[in-house]
């Protein structure tokens, strides 16, 4: 008894020593992301490749900010934020390094994307991050039980009482002031107008707090409400929303009336990454078309680099080309660059959200 | 002679203090500094109190410490009067050779992460979860109903949570309470209840106040629980603290209101030892 | 003319005597208790009047603290009848049973002081607060603890809690006053000066007692009546002196004060008196309480005071044979010679009074004894 432990204990031992000395021996790179975009098969074809290990944690806007700032830039050698939370924090804390063009094989992005995440994060006159994919949040819907939900003001409809979710988070607070008919983007500029507008619509989301049934804070929790019918309106990403529908053809992503919300996710390099080279070479690696229509295919959302639709599998674009008409696509609401002090009044009312009776 | 001796504890002791002053004080001292700053509108650092009077001139923020002390002295209650009798179960009625066993099976919870114990709660007892599947089935129930994200499922979770440390210092004080005074009260002519008001709730006290603290502290502590149970009211002081450093990127209303948090607890510990006589020293032993 | 034949045996008359005169406080009656297969208390039954000081006497483990835990009602008897006062106790708990215990550790409640812990069981009944602090004080004298009230009980000394334990209980006037030896933690000065002013305070306040205890000192002296147990039953209910001096069974013969014994073989019996011829040589003669058959294997006890140190030779009843001297036992007014048979080495105890006339006997001496007839205690081995 005693000596089949030791044994078990001496292989499991002298097996974690092989492990952790070959991952001190092999190149790494400590990537910062999201969940779902590091699936295996290219975090192992990349090793192949380059010999480079990836190491990804997975993470969200706020984190990654928080993360490289408590360190100044430091402990991850490359992230994921997305494009609009960048040139203020860059500003304010220089977390990152600017990205030097030359290194990123720019043809295989498209162009119009490109163009647009440099022009966001251009802060001292250099970019800060190349685009890799996009989606939009908008809502999913159990067509079953709810038939006529049309825009995010539904979310805030009686009909749906106890039926409702959505995140006590910025994108939610936007989404509503854009359906009560607002433009809040063209207010980014004025703190004073955009505290009111966000105080009218923290108003709404008061009166409107019976409805819901709860604030999701995880993915998965809320796909797990709506596959068991928990949950028939929900404000979520579009890759959401697509994974239900390839399970129950009622449920769906819909871009509401008053335009999707739509976030472009990039690459940004901290300023004190240790393995800046291998973070380009990940960059130029996972953007390849075949690359890239890997990452779509395993998690639906779309990617920034050009000509990989075709690489892209049917049911996937058939996911987009449903959720969005061509109409939807020009309504399609881009997160510009967020100002600094408009977190704080989000932040505020978004407490008094969560605090209210 | 002495001077040596006094050199050598010191010799041993430094790696702890070190470690001591390095991982505790230090980020402690640069979180209070970061506490009396605030960002001016020209985007200068400069020394003020607002984060700590904005605690006080805001209702949301009190009235959430507020509501966070009083859920944390009712989850601490009511542990105690779950725990108070699984602990004498496991002192004074069961056989010996099972206490160990019984003791075990309390700890068996805490071998997964709190994360895993919250989603089990979870699975339990959302709307499609399995008691209302069994209530259903039973015919108990017509349609289910929501039983997550209520406080009273906070409470559940948070009492669960906090189990153990209220029923291990209980049992050890129960331990050294000789069986022949509970019998001799009952001699005596008192009852249950006289029993448990007059002879063991005294012997326990100091225990019973120990484990109260670190239910309090912990409960108040506590993120994930309010968080993913307490669903869409429980704002939680904890969140609030995390909200400004994570949401809203103020780093500075943060640390005040984690050094609040500290203070204001402690306030309500101090009068919690105050109101039951009893002092620190004794209850840590 | 007939005489009308009696109605009632003498034995009958005498118990019908108890009955009608003296109230019964505590009656016990063929009661068994099993731990499993393990029986602590086995058919005991006994009363105990009014007023008298009742011990029950037996070595660790004989099962009398689990019968005394079943009159207080802190142990269910597996079979049997409790009463008290006439009142069966059966499923009554222990705070509505009209008996208090006094524990071996005197269980007094640390958290309270001596006050609290003697108003603890009249505050239980309800009593007004001027009612138990009148009580409390009368007690309190009583125990020659006034104003002790205000005292912790860790500011006591033993004999002081000790007091304080009794205090508690008597407080309560209850009808039988149950004591789980209570001196056995206190030194043995103390107990001896405790021991006799129990037995006053029983009599000043006329309680009945019964008292437990492995001390036979403590049983002999206290006691109105002593029961001897072993193994679960009761040995013998008797006074004292009775038990001492007429032991009815082998046991009782060696755990109540010292004997000697001797095992032999009966060589002839007549009218009461035996012969015995014992396995260590000598041939004795001495009374027996039944007819014995000759060669039936029997044990003989005597006390170390039945033997006397170089009789006077003209008795001429004594039994007589030589010892050797091992020892001298000096314990002052309980002195003894430690000694042995001629051609055997069976260890012998022989009082040795102090009076000065024994003071040349040394140790390897070799002393005649002798011992009358009738101090001999014998039973047929069975």
């Amino acid at each position: 008894m005693m000596k089949r432990f030791f044994v078990i204990a001496f292989i499991i031992s002298a097996f974690l020593a092989v492990n952790i000395s070959s991952a001190l021996a092999a190149e790494t790179l400590r990537l910062i992301t999201w969940s779902g975009y590091t699936p295996k098969v290219l975090l192992d074809k990349f090793e192949k490749e380059t010999g480079i290990k990836v190491m990804p944690t997975n993470s969200s806007n706020e984190e990654m900010i928080a993360k490289l700032r408590a360190t100044r830039g430091a402990g991850f050698d490359l992230a994921q934020p997305s494009q609009d939370r960048i040139s203020s924090v860059q500003e304010k804390y220089n977390l990152y390094q600017p990205i030097d063009l030359s290194k990123v094989k720019t043809d295989q992005i498209i162009p119009s994307m490109l163009e647009a995440v440099k022009k966001n994060t251009m802060v001292n006159g250099k970019p800060h991050a190349v685009p890799f994919c996009w989606g939009s949040s908008g809502l999913v819907i159990n067509r079953k039980f709810a038939r006529d939900a049309q825009d995010y003001t539904d979310i805030l409809n009686k009909k749906y009482a106890g039926r409702i979710s959505y995140r006590l988070k910025r994108p939610t607070l936007l989404a509503l002031a854009f359906a009560m008919g607002d433009d809040p983007f063209a207010k980014y500029g004025d703190i004073n107008a955009y505290r009111a507008l966000m105080e009218k619509v923290g108003q709404a989301m008061i009166e409107g707090k019976a409805l819901v049934k709860n604030y999701w804070t995880n993915g998965d929790a809320l796909l797990q409400s709506m596959r068991t019918e928990e949950v028939y309106l929900a404000m979520a990403w579009d890759k959401g929303g697509w994974k239900l529908h390839a399970e129950n053809p009622e449920i769906d992503f819909f871009a509401p009336k008053s335009g999707a919300l739509g976030w472009i996710d990039t690459f940004a390099i901290p300023a004190k990454s240790e393995n800046v080279e291998g973070a380009y070479k990940w960059i130029n690696f996972i953007l390849r078309p075949e690359n890239a229509a890997v990452f779509t295919n395993l998690d639906t959302t779309a990617n920034c680099s050009k000509g990989a639709n075709k690489f892209v599998d049917p049911a996937i674009s058939g996911n987009f080309e449903r959720s969005f008409p061509p109409a939807a696509i020009e309504n399609i609401k881009w997160y510009p660059p967020v100002p600094a002090k408009l977190e704080e009044i989000e932040g505020k009312i978004l407490d008094k959200v969560k605090a209210a009776k | 002679m002495k001077n040596q001796k006094r050199w050598g504890l010191f010799f041993f002791l430094s790696p702890v203090l070190l470690w001591l002053f390095l991982l505790i004080v230090l980020p402690h001292i640069d979180l209070l500094a970061m506490s009396f700053r605030i960002e001016n509108d020209d985007g200068q650092m400069v020394w003020s109190l607002s984060n700590y009077l904005n605690f006080f001139e805001e209702p949301i923020y009190w009235l959430t410490f507020v509501r966070t002390a009083i859920f944390s002295i009712l989850v601490t209650f009511l542990t105690f009067v779950i725990a108070l009798p699984v602990a004498f179960y496991i002192t004074k009625v069961v056989a010996p050779k099972f206490q160990g066993f019984l003791l075990v099976l309390l700890l068996l919870p805490f071998w997964v992460s709190e994360l895993v114990r919250v989603y089990g709660w979870m699975i339990l007892l959302r709307e499609s979860g399995v008691i209302n599947h069994f209530l259903i089935k039973l015919g108990l129930l017509n349609q289910p109903i929501e039983m997550l994200y209520k406080d009273a499922t906070m409470i559940l979770g948070l009492v669960y949570t906090s189990m153990l440390f209220m029923v291990v210092p209980i049992t050890s004080v129960l331990d050294s309470l000789d069986n022949s005074l509970i019998e001799a009260a009952y001699d005596l002519g008192a009852n249950m209840w006289t029993i448990l008001f007059k002879i063991i709730i005294p012997h326990a006290t100091p225990g019973i106040v120990s484990g109260s603290i670190v239910v309090f502290m912990l409960t108040l502590g506590n993120y994930l629980t309010p968080n993913l149970m307490g669903g869409k009211n429980s704002l939680w002081f904890t969140e609030q603290i995390y909200n400004q450093f994570i949401a809203s990127f103020n780093w500075n209303q943060g640390s005040a209101f984690g050094f609040l948090l500290l203070v204001l607890s402690s306030i309500v510990v101090w009068l919690g030892l105050k109101l039951t006589r009893q002092n620190l020293r004794k209850v840590v032993q | 003319m007939l005489r009308k034949p009696p109605l009632f045996s003498q034995d009958v008359k005498q118990r019908l005597a108890i009955r009608f005169f003296m109230q019964i406080d505590l009656s016990v009656q063929e009661v068994t208790k099993k731990f499993n297969e393990f029986i602590a208390v086995d058919n005991v039954s006994f009363e105990v009047p009014d007023g008298s000081f009742f011990s029950i006497l037996g070595p660790s483990g004989c099962g009398k603290t689990t019968l005394l835990r079943m009159i207080a009602g802190l142990t269910e008897p597996t079979e049997g009848k409790i009463e008290i006062r006439g009142k069966s106790m059966l499923g009554i708990p222990p705070n509505k049973r009209p008996v208090n215990l006094i524990f071996q550790q005197l269980a007094l409640f640390p958290m309270m002081n001596v006050e609290e812990n003697i108003a603890f069981g009249l505050r239980r009944r309800g009593e007004g607060k001027v009612d138990i602090k009148k009580k409390v004080e009368a007690i309190l004298e009583r125990v020659d603890l006034a104003g002790f009230g205000d005292k912790k009980i860790d500011q006591l000394s033993g004999g002081q809690k000790q007091r304080v334990a009794i205090a508690r209980c008597l407080v309560l006037e209850p009808a039988v006053l149950l004591l789980d030896e209570p001196l056995g933690a206190l030194d043995l000065k103390l107990r001896e000066q405790m021991k006799v002013e129990l037995k006053m305070l029983q009599a000043k306040v006329g309680t009945t007692f019964v008292y437990i205890t492995h001390d036979q000192s403590e049983a002999l002296v206290m006691s109105d009546h002593v029961a001897v147990m072993n193994q679960g039953v009761f040995e013998q209910i008797d006074t004292p002196q009775n038990l001492y001096n007429r032991p009815e069974t082998p046991f009782v013969a060696q755990f109540v004060g010292d004997n000697n014994a001797w095992s032999g073989r009966i060589r002839q019996c007549n009218d009461m008196t035996a012969e015995i011829e014992t396995a260590e040589g000598p041939i004795f003669h001495t009374k027996v309480r039944e007819s014995l058959q000759p060669g039936d294997e029997v044990d003989l006890f005597l006390r170390p005071e039945a033997m006397l140190i170089l009789p006077d030779p003209s008795l001429s009843e004594l039994n007589r044979f030589h010892i050797i001297v091992k020892d001298i036992l000096f314990d002052g007014a309980n002195s003894r010679l430690l000694a042995h048979p001629l051609d055997a080495d069976t260890e012998l105890l022989i009082a040795l009074p102090q009076t000065r006339q024994y003071d040349y006997i040394q140790k390897n001496d070799k002393i005649e004894i002798g011992w009358d007839q009738q101090s001999g205690i014998c039973f047929r081995r069975s």
